[in-house]
């Protein structure tokens, strides 16, 4: 199937599925369809490649490329390094996540302005999809197959589980919920949406490992990052910051959770 | 009361190793308000801060019980007794599932979003399972204890559950008086779909 007509394919079921309208059981059943007729192809393979050309392009002030940009396995290396994420940053002292790095490597080697970094780093539906979202998938499928092994050495990566761990169980905002409210116990759902349990092991690799993924319903790739924000808007929480020390807890949390299970990113998501 | 209080704070202090400062700190740096969502929605008030414990953790069963009857004791019940409104006006409730997240106009009126938890009307299949099946209801009668209960546990579950997972729709002000009647009627009135089995 030509990359094109799988866009137009995918297009018409959205729009099927939209004017079937609160038909939430045809819904499930449709995704469930078109899910399995891409087989192993996954949209995401173009941003992918997009985000191949993003790592050797010259950008910002210094006009450089992220080539040299050091993801934990040194610099440049980019094999298997999403799948030791979040880990401890000695040139920072701190944990950061993928997007927490990128974004750090962005300013360091190309001179770009937090600002300009932190703009847009996640799509609106329908939008064209971003930098950051074509970076981290490329990363994501240079990890694919490896075990999920984030680090747990360094004392602030112990400190970043806690508090993830913390921070998944805190309840607050006007309908108190946490993150444990919906991911806390198996077999669960809201409205048709199973929800895995993130507490387990078996859950959180089923969740983490799919993550940066490609979401049929917004027709773009989404990262774990936006995962963490989004959930959180659900919430009722504000806007969580990309690269956050909150966030990059979180997945510390499910990372290690998950610790052992292959990635098998960028995943095909409802 | 006061005292207990500061007791339950103390307690909630230490989240396994994290402090409670270092939380909040933690929070505050790491979210930005926007639209009408501010940062003050990241602080907890006490039965917030009990409820948080990890893996379901028990918490002292002193504290557990005050904050219960805290949350009986400001339970509002409605005026003259009139606890049901219109059950259409409640379907509507029940289904809308928006209000409160800074995508949502703060304009529109809230939803209660009771079918994300809960089972309701039996034709309605997309429905989840967070609560229990609420699924004819209305055979339980209509009287002022089944009445009083569920408008009890709709105004502030955690005056029965302390650490309940579902919202505390009149205490926190997500549903108005109206809605949590209509939604009332939906659940109690014999005409309402929740209680009519027969297709
Ligand atoms: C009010 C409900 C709710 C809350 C609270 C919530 N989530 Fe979610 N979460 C969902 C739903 C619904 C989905 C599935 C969305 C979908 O299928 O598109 C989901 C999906 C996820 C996924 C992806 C699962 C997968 O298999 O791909 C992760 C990871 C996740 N949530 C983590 C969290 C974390 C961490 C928090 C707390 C910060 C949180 N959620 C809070 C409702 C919630
Ligand atoms: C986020 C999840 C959630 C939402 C949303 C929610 N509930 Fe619940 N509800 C629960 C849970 C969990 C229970 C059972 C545990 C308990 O009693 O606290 C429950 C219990 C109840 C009960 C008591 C049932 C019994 O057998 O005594 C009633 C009545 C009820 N809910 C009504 C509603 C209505 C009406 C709405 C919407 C306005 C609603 N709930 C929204 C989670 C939820």
């Amino acid at each position: 199937m030509s990359g094109s007509k799988i866009i137009s394919v995918a297009a018409c079921l959205v729009a099927a599925v939209m004017l079937t309208g609160p038909a939430y059981a045809e819904e499930a059943g449709i995704f469930d369809e078109y899910r399995a007729m891409f087989g192993d192809d996954n949209p995401a393979i173009f941003v992918i490649e997009e985000g191949e050309e993003f790592w050797f392009a010259s950008q910002g002030p210094k006009q450089a490329t992220l080539e040299s940009c050091d993801l934990g396995l040194g610099p440049g290396v980019v094999d298997g390094a999403y799948a030791r994420l979040p880990r401890y940053f000695k040139d920072v002292d701190r944990v950061m996540d993928v997007e927490a790095r990128l974004r750090f490597c962005m300013q360091e080697l190309q001179g770009r302005t937090p600002e300009e970094v932190d703009d847009h780093p996640y799509s609106l539906r329908g939008d064209l999809g971003t930098e950051m979202e074509a970076l981290v998938a490329w990363l994501a499928e240079k990890s694919r197959d490896l075990p999920i092994a984030p680090g747990q050495e360094h004392d602030k990566e112990r400190e970043a589980y806690a508090l993830g761990e913390a921070v998944f169980y805190y309840r607050a905002g006007p309908h108190d919920f946490s993150c444990a409210t919906c991911h806390g116990q198996e077999g669960m759902r809201i409205r048709l949406q199973a929800l895995p349990d993130l507490t387990t092991h078996e859950g959180a690799a089923v969740a983490y490992s799919g993550w940066p993924a490609y979401r049929i319903s917004e027709g773009v790739v989404r990262t774990m990052g936006w995962r963490m924000r989004d959930c959180f808007r659900q919430q009722r929480f504000p806007l969580l910051d990309m690269g956050s020390d909150v966030t990059v807890a979180l997945q510390t949390y499910l990372a290690v959770t998950a610790a052992g299970a292959p990635m098998a990113a960028p995943g095909l998501k409802r | 009361m006061k005292i207990k209080i500061t007791f339950v704070l103390w307690l909630a202090g230490c989240i396994g190793f994290v402090q409670a400062e270092d939380m909040s700190s933690a929070l505050n740096a790491g979210f930005k308000s926007i639209n009408q969502v501010g940062l003050d929605r990241l602080e907890q008030d006490p039965l917030q801060a009990f409820c948080s414990k990890p893996r379901e953790e028990s918490g002292d069963a002193a504290v557990a019980a005050e904050l219960r009857e805290t949350a009986m004791a400001s339970v509002v019940l409605p005026g003259n007794g009139d606890y049901l409104g219109s059950w259409e006006r409640g379907q509507q409730v029940a289904n809308n599932g928006k209000g409160l997240q800074y995508s949502d106009n703060p304009e529109e009126a809230n939803g209660g979003n009771c079918y994300a938890c809960h089972q309701l009307d039996p034709a309605e299949v997309a429905y989840g399972n967070l609560g229990p099946s609420l699924t004819n209801y209305g055979a339980r009668g209509q009287s002022d204890v089944m009445l009083q209960y569920t408008w009890t546990k709709l105004w502030n579950t955690h005056a029965y559950n302390v650490c309940s997972h579902m919202p505390r729709f009149g205490a926190q002000g997500i549903l108005t008086e109206q809605q949590l009647k209509d939604v009332m009627a939906f659940l109690f009135d014999p005409d309402s779909p929740v209680n009519n089995l027969a297709e």
